[in-house]
């Protein structure tokens, strides 16, 4: 049982200058990322920036043309791909469907489809389930198998905001009471939410990467997702300041800048923001500049 | 009872049909009618083959339809052509090579017909011995690779996510289509392998709950069809391949009518392709 968190510093994979090469052109190049037990790394960035492609480095489904990928010894990983398309000649309930990689029991089958509200689902053609639905039975499935690696491609497509909040905070949850690493992909800046620790931009290369508010101060992060991206980490945002129309910012004390950043002198709190979730594990709250100063 | 040339077409239909069924569905959930068709035709250039190198016919049926589905796999990688133009090129020129070379060889006499459609009631009991082996080999296999073959099926990546395997579940497949085609060319013959693959199997679909019970209906719903077409091409004197397709033809014709409101009832929403 691994319901046991595990020690913090145990690491499970370990990307170390990965990169994939198809018909002569790099999807992603120069990945370097760890994941620990109890530790959530998300993965943002434009479409075609390899977040998918980085996500199968990490979980072995593709093997890296450069670099390599280190796993720890007997890791159990739980996957939620991106896409996943099941032939109508298929009879295959969700019952089935829990049980597609491995041996399941009942009582944990049925307490990880009550975690995500899907118990009603249990004989439901997978077929017939709507695209919220088919994502919470995904991550219920890759769940019940107790993974120490939960990886989680873009796992609140097609949900709904109320229930894209709500999923988000499952994620968290899980994280909490099972202490297993969760790889989670997001091409939705605007959620990427608090209990992540560590967030890594992609784009082709790293970017940047750091703690989601370090991220989101980032000058890296500012040019790839422009204004879009102000929404980041947007629990956390202390909202001290302005965006004006003309993309300038007004701060509490009045005047008018280019840009908002903590170091200007113009926000209360610097850069102490506040979390929505304790974590279990706590962890220091490092400076925007010293995370995001972090470049490919 | 062996002696009886109805009864050993009899035994030897119902082995074949018994291994066709949970095959027939894995190629019909992974959208693989047209590759199974192409492995079929192939066998003709097995056939050529066998007579030109005068090696055994099983053998040679066997081996050239693994080489063009390896071949088929390894063309696909390249993605110079689309899937399906691969499998026609392939499909078609196999035959027709397979026929060519034949043509050929004009001090062997062989009767293209029992090739190309079968002729079950020459069967000998050397036949049925190998149909139930082989059969046995097969559907043991399938069982020992099911949630491997399943899984990947629903999604390779997945499936190697999680540690079963996929490559060597879809080698195994093939292997298995292979032996299965070289089974099955002498009773149902070339052209009709895939009829015996695929509609047992669709068949089965609406009359199943589960992957495992579909596999399980398909060979009886195919088992049926072999008698009701055997005994059909004894009373009508009708070829006895094709009678069996027919019959099977009926059967899946016969499982929409009773079932129609379930398809009805099927919301549309929720596709997950």
């Amino acid at each position: 049982m691994l319901m046991q968190p595990r020690p913090q510093e145990s690491v499970l994979v370990t990307l170390s200058g990965a990169g994939i090469r198809r018909q002569g052109r790099w999807l992603v190049r120069g990945v370097d990322l760890s994941i620990k037990a109890g530790e959530i790394v998300t993965l943002i960035g434009p479409n075609g920036a390899g977040k998918s492609t980085t996500a199968k480095m990490a979980t072995g489904i593709l093997k890296p043309d450069e670099g390599s990928l280190t796993a720890a010894a007997g890791l159990k990983i739980g996957y939620v791909p991106q896409r996943l398309s099941i032939d109508r000649t298929m009879p295959l309930t969700v019952e089935r469907l829990m049980r597609l990689t491995g041996p399941l029991d009942t009582a944990t089958l049925m307490a990880a489809l009550e975690q995500v509200q899907a118990g009603h689902l249990l004989k439901a053609e997978v077929q017939n389930l709507s695209g919220g639905e088919f994502q919470r039975v995904l991550l219920a499935r890759a769940v019940a198998r107790k993974p120490d690696l939960l990886v989680l491609d873009e796992p609140v497509q097609g949900v709904d905001f109320a229930g894209e909040v709500a999923l988000y905070d499952l994620i968290g949850t899980i994280r909490d009471k099972t202490g297993c690493g969760i790889l989670l992909i997001s091409h939705d800046l605007h959620m990427v939410m608090a209990a992540t620790d560590t967030v890594i931009c992609l784009n082709g290369h790293v970017c940047c990467r750091g703690t989601p508010a370090a991220v989101s101060q980032s000058d890296d992060y500012r040019r790839l997702f422009g204004d879009v991206g102000r929404g980041l980490a947007v629990y956390n945002h202390q909202h001290d300041h302005t965006h004006l129309p003309d993309g300038r910012v007004r701060h509490l004390d009045g005047s008018v800048t280019d840009h908002c950043h903590p170091d200007d002198g113009h926000h209360h709190h610097g850069h102490d923001h506040q979390h929505d979730h304790d974590y279990a594990h706590g962890h220091g709250k490092p400076t925007g500049a010293e995370r995001a100063a972090d470049h490919a | 009872m062996l002696d009886d040339f109805f009864v050993r077409a009899l035994l030897a239909g119902i082995g074949l049909a018994l291994t066709t069924g949970p095959l027939g569905c894995l190629v019909v959930w992974r959208r693989m009618a047209y590759f199974g068709d192409t492995m079929a035709h192939s066998a003709l250039l097995g056939v050529a083959l066998s007579l030109f190198f005068q090696i055994n016919l099983l053998v040679s049926v066997f081996v050239v339809a693994v080489a063009v589905s390896l071949l088929l796999l390894l063309l696909q990688k390249r993605q110079a052509l689309s899937a399906d133009s691969l499998l026609g090129i392939l499909s078609h020129s196999t035959l027709a090579i397979g026929l060519v070379l034949v043509a050929f060889m004009t001090w062997v006499r062989i009767d293209l017909i029992a090739f190309l459609f079968g002729d079950i009631l020459a069967v000998t009991p050397a036949d049925i011995a190998f149909i139930w082996i082989g059969g046995a080999v097969v559907l043991g296999f399938v069982v020992y690779l099911w949630r491997s073959l399943i899984a990947s099926t629903v999604s390779p990546d997945l499936a190697e996510a999680e540690g079963l395997k996929p490559e060597r579940a879809q080698l195994a497949f093939m292997l298995l289509m292979a032996l299965v085609i070289a089974i099955a060319m002498k009773i149902v013959g070339i052209m009709l392998i895939t009829a015996l693959l695929i509609i047992p199997a669709a068949t089965a679909r609406r009359l199943s709950s589960s992957p495992e019970a579909m596999a399980v209906t398909a060979s009886l719903v195919g088992a049926l069809a072999v008698v009701l077409g055997l005994f059909g091409s004894l009373y009508q004197d009708t070829p006895s391949g094709p009678s069996i397709v027919v019959a099977a033809l009926a059967l899946f014709v016969i499982s929409l009518l009773p079932l129609g409101s379930r398809i009805i009832h099927r919301s549309p929403a929720g596709d997950q392709t």
